[in-house]
């Protein structure tokens, strides 16, 4: 936990200091206590901290999602991007966009429109692969990749008509901090605490639910009714997510399984934990989006993701003894 | 604990239809029957995770019903069938789960639990593997972890769920020497759902023989584990024998039934 607080300082810090000519600590410092009043703070507060602020809170809405999935649906490929939530929220997303509507202020449609969308895929993903009472996880997934191809699909196209009244395909694909206004930010920020600080308090039921559903329930876990708060709460932070950051993959994913290998799978500190992790992580992507080509401006930050993701995560994965569980 | 004239229905077909017994403090009580006859479904209306669709179950003059799945967990624990565990949890923290009933909301393990859960490894032998991963486990061993998980409910009733299926013999044996100890030392009552004609009759005090979603037979194991009964139900040809030195009876398996032989 120290680790990670300390991890997540450095690279917020890092983030702060970006610009074309680096900014030194002593200067982003002075920033920081007011005592600078040029042009630097207009980089550093008006530019760089809006996207420290929505990658933490994004990465961390997306570490939380994943470690929930996984041990809900029991099953180690579960993340808001393979289930199909994080095209769900985009194509709601892109839909309030688009189609503004008069009677409800833009910064809410946004996001409300992203849950309505995620809320639904999630629940046609799972009704597909329920069957009486088992969840066919197999069927889960491939439904899931198949709504995600096709809701995909659906933004592109939307994206293709509407010129520029949206954001652009690369937006939607892979994700971005860019632009995000503070207005943005503080609408998402109390949607993704409190999903947070609920889906923290049922870690102890989602450690029996792990078991597997009679194991919970012999525990006397109401297993219907935790099921469905889960469901509707991990939609809550995806939608918030995706709304004004895009569909960034990957974070979801590997994240909650980084800090099993490394710290176990007990969901009381492991949800907190994702939160930090995913939060530092894409914080850390997104600096990395900028200096790695700065001559040709910023990459998407799914590049990234996935570029620094990937690789860790399959070397943790030999290096473990596969017999160990996840 | 009294099972009142009790129905469960999947979807509009009955699994098991106007069941009636009941079920003594401190004994082991076996609910025999083949596959898919209902025991199951049966065992899972014992703690609600199943509701009746007509009858009930009273607890201590209690109906089920009445009660919340949290207070039901503090009286009742159970082994289900399955305990493929995916997840790289230690041992301990397995047990220690069996606390959940007993937490609020927020609240984690006291030292109390702790203590209980180092008394429930103890009374299984699992304590020496504590800090191991249940992911890296045989069948036999997993099973010890979830009944000291069990224990650790300090529960007055475990139901158990084909206790034996997916374990070497010698492994089945311990098992259940154990959960036979823990009942006669500690008043435990213990059921189990089998179709393991050997085992239940070396270790039930009494036995329900379940045929066609109702009660076919009821009483002391010698009594109910006839070669009649056994044929009808099992379509068997078995028999028992005393053994001279224990007074314990053995059951022989010899056969099949031929469909003409079930039929008289």
């Amino acid at each position: 936990m120290g680790v990670l607080i300390l991890a997540l300082i450095a690279v917020s810090y890092l983030e702060l200091s970006w610009a074309p000519r680096r900014l030194t600590m002593s200067e982003v410092w002075a920033v920081i206590v007011g005592s600078d009043i040029t042009f630097n703070d207009v980089i550093v507060l008006k530019i760089n901290a809006p996207r420290v602020a929505l990658g933490f809170f994004v990465g961390g809405a997306l570490g939380v999602a994943g470690a929930v999935m996984q041990a809900m649906f029991r099953n180690p490929m579960a993340s808001p991007y393979i289930l199909g939530l994080s095209s769900g929220a985009s194509l709601g997303a892109a839909m309030a966009m688009l189609f503004t509507i008069s009677f409800i202020p833009y910064l809410i449609a946004v996001p409300l429109l992203a849950f309505v969308f995620c809320m639904m895929t999630m629940l046609f993903v799972y009704s597909v692969a329920r069957v009486g009472s088992e969840t066919h996880m197999e069927t889960l997934l491939l439904a899931g990749i198949a709504i995600s191809a096709l809701l995909q699909a659906v933004v592109s196209l939307l994206t293709f008509i509407a010129g520029d009244k949206i954001e652009s395909v690369v937006f939607w694909g892979m994700g971005s901090l860019s632009g995000s206004s503070w207005n943005e930010i503080f609408t998402i920020i109390p949607i993704i605490s409190l999903s947070f600080v609920i889906l923290a308090a049922y870690a102890k039921d989602l450690n029996a639910l792990m078991m597997g559903d009679v194991h919970a329930m012999d525990l006397g876990v109401d297993v219907k009714k935790v099921r469905l708060i889960l469901l509707i709460v991990s939609s809550m932070i995806t939608a918030a997510a995706v709304c004004f950051a895009g569909t960034i993959g990957f974070v979801g994913l590997i994240i909650p399984h980084i800090l099993r290998i490394l710290t176990g799978p007990d969901n009381r500190s492991l949800i907190p934990l994702s939160f930090l992790a995913g939060g530092a992580y894409l914080i850390l992507c997104d600096y990395l989006a900028h200096v790695i080509y700065p001559s040709m401006g910023i990459l998407p930050i799914g590049v990234i993701t996935a570029l620094i993701g990937a690789p860790y995560f399959v070397y943790l994965l030999r290096r473990r003894k596969t017999e160990m569980g996840w | 604990m009294r099972i009142e004239n009790l129905s469960f229905y999947y979807r509009s077909k009955p699994v098991i239809e106007g069941i009636d017994f009941e079920i003594e403090e401190g004994e082991v009580i076996g609910i025999l029957g083949p596959n898919g006859c209902g025991k199951t479904t049966l065992l899972r209306n014992l703690n609600k995770n199943l509701n009746p669709k007509s009858g009930c179950v009273m607890l201590d003059g209690t109906d089920l019903k009445d009660m919340e799945k949290k207070e039901i967990a503090r009286i009742i624990s159970s082994i289900p069938q399955s305990n493929e565990i995916k997840f790289a949890f230690s041992v301990r923290e397995i047990v220690a789960m069996g606390r959940m009933p007993f937490q609020e909301f927020l609240q984690g393990e006291s030292k109390k639990d702790m203590e209980i859960v180092e008394d429930a490894m103890e009374k299984t032998g699992i304590t020496h593997m504590a800090d191991r991963y249940v992911s890296t486990m045989s069948g036999g061993e997993r099973q010890k972890v979830i009944i000291a998980r069990a224990l650790a409910q300090t529960p007055k009733i475990l139901l158990m769920d084909e206790p034996t299926l997916h374990l070497d013999i010698s492994a089945q044996f311990d098992i259940l020497n154990m959960v036979h100890k823990l009942s006669r030392e500690e008043g435990l009552t213990v059921v189990i759902v089998s179709h393991d004609l050997p085992m239940a009759a070396r270790y039930c005090d009494r036995i329900v023989m379940i045929h066609d979603h109702n009660i076919h037979a009821i009483g002391k194991t010698e009594d109910v584990l006839t070669q009649e009964n056994m044929k009808v139900v099992f379509g068997v040809k078995a028999d028992t024998v005393r053994d001279p030195d224990t007074g314990k009876i053995f059951v022989r398996l010899f056969d099949s039934c031929t469909s003409s032989e079930k039929r008289t």
